[in-house]
């Protein structure tokens, strides 16, 4: 759109036609006060604390609605404006209760900050304050009416933000009070927006409420552990008897690819991490019983059971099971400890999505993997199967406010009605288990569209779709783990034939795609490089057997059998999550890394207390193929990173580890003064270094030393390290990556996850089972249009 | 739940009025407490289906309007001005007469369910205030005995 120029206080301001004046004003650095405004909802214009002088026009204008205009000119801060925001704040605080003391907004508060820049503290008003209790509408949202300032914020970005509609404005002028939709409760997606947006301390949560106050915390940002869709979190902690406690998680920092949104299990789903049953001590089972152990002892144990077999059987009579949420340090150094250190392919996962078969549909190919925020912006978006409400938030926001704010054309096929049918242009059901079909249809296979036609949609009314679809420049088409092996080439090929489109794969898990593309597979190495191939790998390792390993089921059968003498099972829960016969492993040697006493733990003959995601550093890649860093933030005592214990049972079985983790090498650097004048000389000197992937690593510990390895190895991990660092997104490629592999379809096991569940670690989190239970007491909801 | 025809009527005569669906509640809501005698959670619930709407969304709307009300009211809705004009000419002294006759407060009903008092604001009748009005009948240049005589007659039907 045209430029038009403005001038603010003196200052020459351009900025594009339709702009709103507040912001123009915030893209000059002027900032203007605002309570109901917030970017990217619909304006509101309640409030009057954004009022600005615009010469020309008889009154004082809300900054937050009028539209610049060529020539206008503006002030922002003169004493007449200064009086009426003052009026405005004092007329807010009327009925305020100001108990900021004691309020969990205080610190962090947008009215106390008005107050304190336009001092209106002192009131005019003698009347008695109308109190109101406060009152618990969820689990996880307290409200507390007298706090309330009638933003709105609230109310507009459940319904608009998120679709649910579950925040209404009841009564009318200053009687005005916010109401959930059950009369005294609410029957909601329970994801916390409308806590973080509330610019006062009215909406709190049940995780934070009257704990600590903001500067007293820690503010870590890091990405959720929980669905694969990798949103930024901040995670508030503080000093506690175990280490360090995680009280708060929000996103404050709002330069993630989730923008403002959070979904309930990355702003509140992270008290798993505090569970009472919590193991903060290693399990070794003597005379039958898992007993407390120390860590000597364990890893003595480990490295000699291992040892022994590699020696008397060979490598191949050991299993190893990966994680759907270790790091992808963690990942490849565990599937390099299998290669190297016990010298087998014996290595898989809980497959959820059939990454492998879309490395091979796009390797050699030019690059056409979509991102996360690639799918905000894109002009149309395909979906095809899954239901992204539930098992992929932050998608399905993206998806929403894509539509909402850009007018985005979303079309949904799915074989059931998902609530996402409700921002599309087109939904179309089609039978379950035909989406195969449906993929090769569109990538132009005419014969399949007899498995898609039904009495609703016709042979026309499917060629017109792809028509249509043909003729969407840029669209981003997003497929869940319905479509598997071969159809994915169907997927990538319809993509490839349109101009600028991309793709995006759904897995489940925070680092499914990382375990993929790390190589927790029994015949691929990291980067989908076929072990059976030459290449870099085996020059690097030299000891990488040829031969594919086992599958997690051949591996089962393999111990049924007696041919596998051990498991390795790191962060998994294979027993409970593929119903395997816990007395398979009877005769089995069994290590299990895991927080809690699993089911896969019980079985176990030694276990191990792992940190979680939240408690370690290195970084994850989301299911679009963003990678991002991952920082610790808690802490709890007696545990230790799944790196540390890889590492260390490597050395327990007499393996140099040197030729494990690659540390001690890099620059052999003086770091120069850290005090006195020179200092910041030394600071500048280790950022770039760290930038550059060149600071010594000092430690076989240290998961940077392993991701020097997995961007110097793995194709597409090549981005840029400051920007990972600096807790950017960096989008990963496929397009140079290895062959791939068509795996059998059986082996790929959604995670089937909801809104509300998180495989076996959402049965930790006590938040996540407050609202389940709550649920199953009240009614489900009806749904309405989405106008 | 079933209205009446003429409502049904009406009903469908507004849905073509305007761009929106939404846009006929206010109207609706009015015909259906006429019918109904108060917006009961049935006809919110009604409403909101037809029109696509949240059941919230239009509680909210009834709680905006002091004409829209979710409480049974008695047959006959007195609502007596004490605005400017009518407090001027005597309508305080006509709400309390009210009071004491029908033994009943501000949105009181009386129990045998004939009665329903309110105290509102200016009803656009000042010139002949004060004014009362039942219903949908406007009643003028009132006194404590012309009031007298207007209660009873309705207490005859
Ligand atoms: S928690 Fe989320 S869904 Fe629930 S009321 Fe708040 S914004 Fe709406
Ligand atoms: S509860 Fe908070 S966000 Fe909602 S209207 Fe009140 S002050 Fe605004
Ligand atoms: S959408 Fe996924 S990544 Fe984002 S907060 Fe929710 S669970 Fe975490
Ligand atoms: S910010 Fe402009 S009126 Fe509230
Ligand atoms: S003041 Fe009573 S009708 Fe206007």
């Amino acid at each position: 759109m045209a430029d038009v120029n403005i001038t603010v206080d003196g200052k020459k301001v351009t900025a594009p036609a339709g702009t709103l004046l507040i912001e123009a004003c915030k893209s000059a650095g002027i900032e203007v006060p605002s309570f109901c405004y917030y970017p990217n909802l619909s304006l509101q214009g309640a409030c009057r604390m954004c009022l600005v002088k615009v010469e020309k026009m008889p009154k004082l204008q809300t900054a937050c609605t009028t539209v610049i205009g060529e020539g206008m000119i503006v002030s922002t801060d003169t004493p007449e404006i200064h009086q009426a925001r003052k009026g405005m704040v004092e007329l807010l605080l009327g009925n305020h209760p100001l108990d900021c003391p004691v309020c969990d907004a205080g610190g962090e508060c947008e009215l106390q900050d008005m107050t304190f820049s336009y001092g209106a503290a002192e009131s005019k008003y003698i009347d008695a304050k109308n109190h109101k209790e406060e009152q618990q509408w969820s689990p996880v949202v307290f409200f507390d009416r007298p706090r309330c300032i009638l933003c709105y914020r609230c109310v507009r970005v459940c319904g608009e933000g998120m679709d649910v509609w579950a925040l209404g404005v009841q009564n009318r002028g200053v009687s005005s009070i916010i109401a959930p939709n059950q009369d005294d409760h609410l029957d909601c997606e329970e994801c916390g927006m409308c806590i973080d947006i509330c610019p006062v301390g009215a909406l709190t949560s049940g995780a934070y409420r009257y704990k600590t106050r903001p500067w007293e915390m820690k503010h870590v940002g890091t990405t959720c552990t929980h669905c694969a869709d990798g949103c930024k979190t901040t995670l508030g902690v503080r000093r506690s008897d175990t280490g360090m406690e995680i009280v708060r998680g929000d996103n404050r920092d709002k330069s993630g690819i989730n923008g403002d949104f959070l979904c309930i299990k990355g702003r509140y789903a992270f008290d798993f991490a505090h569970h009472e049953d919590r193991l903060t001590q290693p399990l070794i089972r003597k005379d039958g019983r898992l007993t407390p152990a120390t860590w000597e002892e364990a890893f003595e144990l480990i490295g000699k059971r291992f040892r022994e077999i590699c020696d008397q059987v060979g490598g191949h009579a050991i299993g190893v099971f990966g994680s759907n949420r270790t790091t992808n340090e963690e990942n490849y150094l565990l599937q390099k400890f299998a290669r190297v250190v016990l010298e087998t392919n014996n290595i898989d996962h809980h497959r959820t999505a059939d990454f492998p078969a879309l490395a091979a549909a796009l390797t050699g190919k030019p690059e056409i993997t979509a991102s996360m925020r690639d799918v905000f912006n894109a002009p149309a978006i395909l979906l095809i199967g899954n239901d992204p409400t539930e098992q992929h938030p932050l998608l399905a926001w993206q998806i929403r406010n894509n539509v909402r704010l850009h007018r985005a054309r979303l079309y949904v096929i799915n074989s059931q009605p998902i609530k996402l049918r409700r921002q599309a242009a087109s939904f179309i059901q089609i039978p379950e288990g035909s989406e195969g079909k449906l993929a090769a249809f569109l990538a132009g296979e005419d014969a399949a569209i007899d498995a898609i036609t039904t009495e609703e949609v016709s042979r026309a009314a499917w060629i017109t779709l792809r028509d249509k679809l043909r003729g969407e420049p840029n669209l981003v088409v997003v497929f869940g783990a319905e479509i598997r092996g071969a159809d994915i080439a169907s997927v990538a090929k319809l993509t490839a034939s349109i101009q600028g489109a991309k793709v995006v794969c759904l897995g489940d898990y925070a680092n499914s795609r990382g375990a993929a593309d790390m190589g927790l597979y029994p015949d691929l190495l990291p980067g989908y490089h076929r072990v059976a191939d030459t290449g870099k790998f085996h020059e690097e390792w030299a000891t990488v057997p040829r031969a594919p390993g086992l599958t997690l089921p051949e591996m089962v059968e393999g111990a049924k059998a007696g041919s596998l003498k051990a498991l390795y099972v790191v962060g998994a829960n294979p027993v409970e999550q593929f119903t395997i016969d816990p007395f398979s492993f009877s005769n089995s040697f069994v290590v299990v890394q895991d927080m809690f006493l699993t089911e896969t733990a019980v079985i176990a003959d030694v276990v191990l207390p792992a940190a979680n995601a939240y408690e370690k550093s290195g970084t994850f890649t989301n299911t679009c193929g963003d990678l991002q860093l991952v920082k610790k933030a808690g802490e709890v005592t007696g545990t230790k990173s799944d790196f540390e214990m890889i590492v260390r049972i490597a050395g327990a079985m007499g393996f140099d580890v040197r030729r494990l983790v690659p540390f001690g090498r890099g620059v052999g650097t003086d770091m120069g003064q850290s005090r006195g004048a020179q200092s910041g000389e030394a600071d500048r000197h280790a950022v770039w270094l760290e930038a550059n992937g060149l600071e010594p690593k000092m430690s076989s510990f240290d998961p940077m030393a392993i991701l020097d390895e997995i961007q110097r190895l793995v194709p597409g991990y090549d981005v840029s390290r400051m920007n990972i660092l600096a807790g950017n997104d960096q989008h990963t490629t496929l397009s140079s990556s290895g062959p791939g592999a068509l795996h059998d379809s059986k082996l790929i096991m959604p995670a089937q996850d909801n809104l509300f569940s998180s495989g076996t670690l959402g049965r930790y989190s006590r938040t996540l089972n407050s609202v389940i239970e709550n649920r199953h007491k009240q009614p489900a909801e009806t749904e309405v249009a989405a106008d | 739940m079933k209205f009446s025809d003429q409502f049904e009527a009406r009903f469908s005569d507004m849905l073509t009025h305007y761009p929106t669906k939404r846009s006929v509640l206010v109207p609706t809501l009015l015909y259906a407490q006429d019918e109904v005698g108060y917006l009961s959670p049935d006809v919110i619930h009604e409403i909101a289906q037809r029109l696509d709407l949240t059941e919230l969304e239009v509680s909210n709307v009834i709680s905006y309007y002091s004409m829209l009300t979710t409480k049974p009211r008695g047959k006959f809705n007195v609502q007596v001005c004490t605005n400017i004009a009518c407090m001027l000419r005597g309508g305080e002294e006509l709400l309390d007469h009210c009071k004491t006759k029908l033994g009943i407060g501000h949105k009181g009903t009386t129990p045998d369910g004939t009665f329903s008092l309110e105290e509102v604001e200016c009803i656009g009748a000042c010139s002949w205030a004060p004014a009362a009005q039942v219903n949908y009948d406007f009643h003028e240049n009132l006194t404590v005995e012309k009031m007298d005589k207007v209660l009873d007659e309705y207490r005859k039907n």
